[in-house]
């Protein structure tokens, strides 16, 4: 018998499986640790002025102190919408934004500058226009998100429609397709895993320009963007951290599941990392 | 470049489907692709054009199929029945065998119904019963041929092209699908336009291989295929055809 392939490969496969767990959750769970252990250190040396790096459960415990816990879950709340809110609309218009460059080279030459242009923008420096034109509130808190969150999509969508193989679309003009026959049935499926690959980063993005949103306009319920702004002027430090956790944490959160709803449209047919 | 409309020719005899009336195929960056080329095929003919890869063939193809339109010269179309089987089998990948062989009956506006129907014909026809619901991905490469081709089958076609379809695949999987496509012929009697590189295979094929020169491409020389259809796969191992191959191959050296 010189092949023998029995029973062997089944443990192996089980310690293989961990081990690949082990490997997946084990490196930054490790950074991890290292994080807080630099947080307790450095509180433990900088003594009087410990207030600067606070000790990581008295932050964690904000997150349940009834003085400051309601304020930052609301906030967190209100941040969600107004990400969630801008992250549609950057969704929407981006895709519309990229499907109207694709129709002809001159709509391309004409749009593709202003969207590289909105990237572009320091957004610090045209908030007080944004507080002008929609006011300090809610409106302007997601024009804010939308600016920032809406490059993303315009490229990877357009580059989406134009990733399209040749010979696809000969199949198609053999049949004599009209246009918009080849926008559905073609180009827009094949572009769908570089949306969902946009829409992850516009969706982290969406965090970002929500917080900056809340920190600049004040009006209305306060977002986590708000208690920022509040705490580090009272040099509230543990509410501080708690509220910038909170705000890393909501950026994962929508990252995951953007990343999770890709997987589901597109997983199928396209190796979606 | 002139395409003839359809007119109501006969169905039956050996009507001229596809001709080329000297036709030439100059490129914008000057490059002659293609020069002087007449070429006939009617109903019931297996035509085969072998030639050296870059001399032009598939431009023959794309010519035909209104892709590309020649420089000057003429292609007359007896019918809007056209099929074309691309080199690589050009599949969506996000539809299904079933979707994707539907395709075309779906871009004609057919009812969902009469789209179901012919695509399941057809993915009968070509062997892949069973394979209905599987995605490109999980299809081996002469599979993915097989629901090309079938693809192609539901427009019913008249005049067939095929631009080396099955130039990717190993020899046994080409082989296979050489006999199947033989039958479908033979059953069919479209009028087949076949672009390869290998001269056992264009013979096998063929009621007619043509071989081409490179750069610019015009015909270099016309054999007829002596042996009968439906072919006996056997006949690969006979001397006739092994001579024919020869004899071909030869042509073509000298054409390079």
């Amino acid at each position: 018998m010189a092949i023998t392939t029995g029973t062997a490969p089944k443990p192996s496969r089980k310690r293989t499986a961990a081990k690949s767990a082990l490997l997946g959750w084990g490196p930054p769970l490790t950074v991890a640790a290292v994080l807080v252990a630099v947080a307790y250190v450095g509180n433990a040396m900088l003594g009087k002025r410990a207030f600067l790096l606070p000790a990581p459960h008295d932050v964690i415990a904000k997150l349940w102190d009834p003085t400051s816990a309601p304020d930052i879950w609301l906030a967190m709340w209100r941040t969600t919408v107004v990400s969630l809110t801008g992250l549609t609309l950057a969704i929407t218009i981006g895709v519309l934004w990229a499907i109207a460059m694709h129709q002809t080279r001159w709509m391309e030459r004409a749009l593709f500058p202003y969207a590289v242009m909105l990237q572009a923008i320091p957004i610090l420096a045209i908030t007080p226009l944004i507080g002008f034109w929609f006011g300090y509130d809610f409106t302007a808190r997601v024009v804010v998100c939308v600016i920032i969150a809406l490059f993303p999509m315009v490229s990877n969508t357009l580059f989406g429609l134009q990733s399209v193989d040749r010979g696809m679309r000969e199949l198609f003009q053999l049949q004599g397709a009209p246009r918009s026959t080849v926008l559905s049935k073609l180009e827009m499926p094949a572009a769908l895993p570089a949306i969902f690959a946009g829409m992850r980063i516009s969706a982290g993005l969406s965090v970002v320009g929500a917080i900056v949103g809340e920190f600049f306009f004040q009006r209305g319920t306060p977002g986590i963007g708000s208690l920022i702004n509040k705490y580090s002027a009272r040099l509230l430090s543990e509410e501080l951290f708690a509220s910038v956790l909170v705000a890393s944490l909501l950026g994962v959160v929508i990252f995951l599941i953007f990343g999770w709803i890709g997987k589901r449209a597109v997983g199928k047919w396209y190796d979606f990392g | 470049m002139t395409t003839t409309p359809p007119t109501a020719a006969p169905p039956t005899g050996r009507a001229e489907l596809l001709g080329f009336k000297n036709v030439e195929m100059t490129f914008p960056d000057g490059t002659v692709a293609l020069q002087g080329v007449d070429l006939s095929v009617k109903r019931g003919e297996f035509v085969t054009v072998v030639g050296p890869s870059g001399c032009g063939k598939s431009t023959l193809l794309r010519i035909a199929s209104g892709l590309e339109s020649a420089s000057t010269g003429s292609v007359h179309l007896a019918t809007d029945r056209i099929g074309y089987v691309f080199q690589d089998a050009t599949l969506l990948p996000w539809r299904t065998t079933r979707r994707n062989v539907e395709l075309l009956a779906e871009l004609h506006g057919e009812s969902k119904a009469r789209c179901a129907q012919s695509a399941q014909e057809a993915i009968d026809l070509v062997g892949l019963s069973g394979f209905e619901d599987h995605l490109p991905r999980q299809l081996s490469g002469g599979m993915k041929m097989r629901a090309s081709l079938a693809r192609s089958l539901t427009l019913d076609p008249e005049v067939f092209l095929f631009d080396e379809p099955f130039g990717a695949l190993d020899e046994i999987t080409r082989e296979r699908l050489n006999d199947e496509l033989i039958r479908l012929f033979d059953e069919k009697q479209f009028a087949a336009l076949f672009i390869t590189h290998s001269v056992s295979e264009a013979v096998y094929l063929s009621t007619r291989v043509i071989v081409m020169s490179g750069r610019p491409g015009t015909l270099v020389g016309e054999y007829d295929v002596p042996f009968d259809m439906p072919r006996d796969p056997e006949i690969r191992f006979t001397r006739e055809f092994a001579e024919l191959v020869g004899e071909i191959s030869h042509a073509l050296r000298e054409a390079h």
